[in-house]
């Protein structure tokens, strides 16, 4: 096992959870090497939310590891300790700070120090600056910098917080849904977007919506009852006959 | 860095403050009594007592207002700042007292000490006294907030919590021989620093102090909010797992909020103490917290100015009703809470925003109330 787990950059190892006696993760393993993206599928309650949930210190694994860069066990670590070795999450609402600008959202998530006292006295510098525009320009909302980010709309919001996962400038990004609601012209810029970002950064895609999939054009594991079902490019799993029966029913 | 730190609305308070902090105590001491221009001393000591209240809500509004956290127990970091304030005034009585004990405090003689409890030793020295003012409350907002925060209470169950831990602190200091004087407290001071605290130069001292103290307070919550670390408080409140996945241990920021805002109520509670004369344990009434947090509401939450404002007005309103109708008081706060719930979500100040707003012809129709 730890063979495998060498020079991976996320590595799940028969993970198991259950809450209540369900079963939610059920001997999921998956294995992401640096710079790749990974599309996850699957029907309602597969696990797909829970899986980001254990990567991301949220929730506790009964069983199984959850390796980071092959070698730290993201099973000993909260939210704010997994964020801070460089992995990022999305989540499937998006999730931004309304009362604040766009600017400062993404000032906040800006890669640094993150404890009281530097936070207290910190002074935005150059560097930080320059970062800024540039993040702004990625995420085309350069035009709203000033306006609260509650002001934006819904796909602006979804963007905005993506920016804010590059601003961490993370290895690994998990983004949950990321084109839930938005337009046919929204949906393919994000995924242009992701395309950009990825090579730089690993991501993982959590995502319904099969023609954004298609998109992306990644290596697609298909989640089923917490363990993958199938893995492969989108035209293979597609082919294989369980995951047809699991998205149509049986 | 200054423009920063007082805009326009903090320029106008810390103007009045200083304007109350000079002629108030004029007109107590330069106007001849009898004339118009006179103020008597209980009427400074009143106002004074607005003024530490008003610190109380500033220090609720700093937690409450940028922080999410509804602490329904300020009412006992108030008191503890009190006690420790009245300890030290008790000491300064000396042989003075009905039992001319140099050492004992009266009640200590009445009920049969024959040494001074550990935890008195010390509070013969103003400094330490002062010291314990910040000390005690920040102390137990630490342990108290340590494993709140880290347990991840939130929402309505830490104001739960913080209301049951000002009950428990009340029971506490009701019993006689936790020896802090029991159901009758701490009274009948002589004088501070060897000042006589019934003499109108100490009283109209103490105002000024009061306003300077509320002034700083101010300063010292517009320095953290207007910080870096006021936009991730700000973040806590707004979207808390957020924060959280952004890397940030939300629970050391909301520990460093509840210590500094502890401490202010502390300061708040020791100022309060010599002007009124007396602390006793219906200091620790949960009621008395959560009438602070109806200050802030009533004032504007998330806004500081607000909540000294609001401590102002409702507490004006109390002198004057309970002297007028005293059956009604209660009925009017109860009734004012659910009024300004209804129809003033934004307090006092966000009704003068607005007509404000109003005013300049409307073009604005997006910017959302909650903007602050």
């Amino acid at each position: 096992m730890a063979i495998q787990a060498a020079g991976s950059i996320l590595y799940l190892d028969n993970v198991h959870v259950a809450f209540d006696g369900f079963k939610a993760i059920n001997g999921l393993s998956m294995i992401l090497k640096p710079g790749e993206m990974r599309a996850i599928i699957g029907p309602n309650g597969a696990g797909k939310t829970t899986m980001m949930d254990i990567i991301t210190g949220k929730t506790r694994p009964d069983r199984g590891d959850v390796l980071f860069n092959g070698q730290v066990d993201l099973t000993k670590q909260d939210e704010a300790g997994v964020a801070r070795l460089g992995i990022g999450r999305k989540f499937q609402k998006p999730t931004v700070f309304e009362t604040q600008t766009v600017e400062d959202n993404l000032l906040l998530s800006l890669k640094g120090r993150r404890d009281v006292y530097a936070m207290l006295f910190a002074k935005r510098t150059g560097e930080e600056a320059a970062r800024l525009d540039e993040l702004l320009a990625l995420i085309r909302l350069e035009a709203r910098r000033g306006d609260l980010a509650g002001d934006l709309s819904h796909g602006q919001k979804q963007w905005l917080e993506i920016g804010m996962l590059l601003a961490q400038d993370p290895k690994v990004l998990l983004v949950d849904e990321p084109v839930a609601g938005m337009t046919d012209a929204e949906t393919m810029q994000t995924a242009e977007l992701l395309r950009a970002v990825a090579g730089a950064h690993s991501v993982v895609v959590v995502e319904h919506d099969m023609e954004f999939v298609r998109a992306l054009g990644v290596k697609v594991t298909v989640l089923h009852q917490g363990a993958v079902l199938a893995e492969g490019s989108i035209d293979h799993v597609s082919a294989v006959q369980e995951v047809v029966d699991v998205y149509l029913g049986r | 860095m200054i423009a920063r730190l007082i805009d326009l609305r903090g320029a106008v308070f810390l103007l009045l403050l200083a304007c109350f902090a000079t002629i108030v105590p004029m007109m107590s001491l330069l106007a001849e009594p009898g004339s118009a221009l006179h103020l008597p001393s209980y009427a400074v000591s009143l106002f004074g007592k607005y003024l530490t209240y008003a610190l109380l809500a500033l220090s609720v509004d700093l937690i409450w207002g940028y922080c999410g956290i509804l602490s329904l127990g300020h009412g006992a970091f108030f008191a503890l700042g009190g006690y420790a304030m009245g300890m030290h005034l008790m000491r300064e009585i000396g042989d003075r007292g009905v039992y001319a004990n140099p050492v004992l405090p009266d009640f200590m003689v009445f009920l049969n000490y024959d040494a001074l409890p550990w935890f008195w030793l010390g509070f013969d020295m103003f400094w330490f006294a002062c010291a314990m003012v910040l000390l005690v409350p920040g102390l137990l907002a630490f342990v108290f907030g340590w494993f709140a925060f880290r347990s991840r209470v939130t929402g309505v169950y830490f104001s739960i919590i913080t209301q049951a831990m000002t009950y428990a602190l009340l029971l506490a200091f009701f019993r006689n021989d936790m020896g802090f004087g029991g159901n009758n407290g701490l009274t009948d001071f002589k004088d501070v620093l060897g000042f006589d605290l019934q003499a109108p130069g100490t009283r109209a001292t103490l105002f000024a102090l009061s306003c300077l103290a509320l002034g700083g307070g101010y300063l010292i919550c517009r320095a953290v909010t207007q910080s870096r670390a006021g936009k991730v408080l700000i973040a806590v409140r707004d979207a808390e797992s957020r924060a959280r996945f952004l890397g940030y241990r939300v629970e050391y920021y909301k520990l460093f909020v509840f210590v500094v805002s502890a401490m202010m109520a502390g300061v708040a509670g020791a100022l309060y103490v010599p002007q009124v004369g007396i602390i006793n344990p219906s200091e620790f009434q949960p009621a008395n917290s959560i009438e602070a947090v109806i200050w802030v509401a009533v004032g504007g939450r998330g806004t500081l100015v607000g909540a000294a404002l609001g401590a102002f007005t409702v507490n004006g309103a109390k002198t004057l009703l309970t002297g007028w109708f005293p059956e009604i008081w209660l009925f009017f706060l109860g009734a004012l809470f659910v009024a300004v719930t209804l129809f003033l979500p934004n307090g006092i100040l966000g009704l003068l925003r607005r007509r404000r707003r109003a005013a300049r012809a409307e073009p604005a129709t997006t910017a959302p109330a909650a903007a602050e």
